[in-house]
């Protein structure tokens, strides 16, 4: 407790970032330490899961350290612990919860699961704090591409979601086959600036109509059917060119959806989260879609686009808030349904 | 076996009928580069199968388990694993010899732990734009 209010300590190790948060009642935002990886895992191309479970282990405890100190508290303070449980990858995932589970066991605090996708949803609220549901919120990120409607704190609807790849794992994909490294997401919003959105005209795939699914394993193929077509024809390749065609495609489309489903949901909020929420045509893309069709629009910065264990603190604080309290036999879920 | 798939329906039609011969243990390991269409292939197969589920990119999580047809799919993309050992972590053997029938897509990467029997497809582009040529070979 600190004046009176609760301190929830969250943690996030589902991929990439070994993160540790120290959030005061369900908002405010005391500390946020994130340790990434992405150096370690640019060598590969991806995230390479041993990897990044040892790194996680090396990391959980100087990272859950520094967030204490930055927050200017001690262990005795917290009074609650938010964990990532799921999904994720599965050792990734263990480390963040054997040692959440070990605190609230030595503290005797409760412990509180969170969905990795409720975690991003609730980032937005930690600089919005006039946003409350219910709002329609799109998250996507490298694992994950969904439509949620969500109609309370602990309630959502998913109304959509990628039958195949996750929109942030196209962008990695096909950045891996323009030889531009990883993670795709920011190296190639970085080429599409310097490139001609229309030079080539990938396929949008919207699937029924109606549908608010999402299918992006099409467009990368068409990228790569691309890349080879010009191979034979001897053509010179456009990175730039290619990376601004594909960007604009996906965009095209999860911003077509995401306004279907606002309409259909009859909801005047929409929020986008997740690490591709990060990139900058698709901000600007549903900036000017919101604003001619009367939404308003909520999206975190950068810093909590990407995982962080700021927003796991948040969305934990809220359970716990409604009753939603987790024992310690809490398990890992790496294929968890919101 | 080579097999020439002109287009996406020829696909779908060959996952179906291999699906109908599969039977728990039966692990199939699938070769070939991005967009070749090694996940195409698997969601053809779980159809086969007669799973309901929507099958989804297992690049995130390595494995994903499917439950709800003639036999369990545990569809695997190993592309992001470094060594075969890391497949020790995942538990893989509680896959690879239990009750359902295993597709390993980026097989090549783990090539030494694939087990006798198993089905190889090895997937190349061909000629045309949709074409794959699909070579088929068991490890005995």
């Amino acid at each position: 407790m600190k004046d009176n209010k609760l301190i929830t300590l969250g943690i996030e190790t589902s991929c990439d970032e070994t993160s540790a948060a120290v959030i005061l009642e369900e908002r405010e935002v005391l500390s946020n330490v994130i340790a990434s990886q992405i150096k370690v895992h640019q060598a590969f191309g991806g995230v390479v899961p041993e990897i990044a479970s040892r790194h996680h282990l090396n990391n959980i405890n100087p990272v859950i350290d520094s967030a204490l100190k930055e927050a200017d508290i001690t262990l005795r303070d917290v009074d609650l612990i938010g964990v990532t449980s799921g999904p994720g990858l599965v050792g990734a995932l263990l480390i963040g919860l054997a040692t959440a589970k070990s605190m609230a066991y030595v503290l005797k605090k409760p412990l509180i699961g969170v969905h990795h996708i409720q975690g991003h949803i609730s980032a937005v609220y930690i600089e919005h704090k006039e946003l409350e549901p219910p709002f329609l919120a799109l998250v996507v990120s490298g694992g994950h591409t969904s439509i949620v409607d969500v109609t309370d704190y602990n309630k959502y609807e998913v109304l959509g979601h990628t039958r195949d790849d996750a929109a942030g794992e196209a962008f990695d994909k096909v950045a891996r086959v323009l030889g531009l490294g990883y993670p795709g997401g920011p190296l190639i919003d970085e080429a599409a600036k310097k490139g001609n959105p229309h030079a080539v005209e990938f396929k949008r795939v919207f699937l029924e109509k109606d549908s608010l699914d999402f299918s992006f394993s099409g467009i990368k193929t068409g990228v790569l059917n691309y890349l080879n077509t010009q191979k034979l024809k001897g053509a010179q390749l456009n990175v730039n060119d290619t990376a601004a065609s594909f960007q604009l495609a996906v965009m095209e489309v999860l911003t077509a959806k995401t306004i279907v489903a606002a309409k259909r949901t009859k909801r005047d909020k929409i929020v986008i989260a997740g690490g591709v929420a990060a990139n900058s045509l698709l901000r600007q893309m549903m900036k000017d879609e919101c604003e001619r069709k009367g939404f308003d629009l909520y999206f975190p910065s950068p810093i909590l686009c990407t995982d962080n264990a700021a927003m796991i603190g948040c969305a934990a604080c809220y359970k716990y808030k409604s009753g939603l309290v987790d024992n310690l036999f809490l398990d890992a879920y790496p294929n968890k349904a919101l | 076996m080579r097999k020439v798939i002109h287009n996406e329906l020829y696909t779908k039609r060959f996952g179906i009928e291999l699906a109908q011969k599969l039977k728990p243990g039966d692990i199939i390991a699938l070769i070939g580069d991005l967009g070749t269409g090694k996940t195409t292939l698997t969601k053809s197969i779980a159809e086969g199968l007669g799973i309901t589920e929507m099958i989804t990119s297992p690049t995130f999580t390595i494995v994903r388990e499917y439950m709800s047809g003639r036999i369990p799919l545990y569809h695997f993309d190993v592309y992001r694993l470094s060594s075969a050992e890391e497949m020790n972590e995942l538990g893989y053997e509680e896959y690879f010899f239990g009750q359902g029938v295993c597709v390993i897509e980026w097989a090549d990467k783990i090539m030494e732990l694939i087990p006798q029997g198993s089905i190889i497809i090895r997937i190349e582009y061909g000629i045309n734009e949709e074409e794959r040529i699909y070579h088929i070979t068991n490890i005995t």
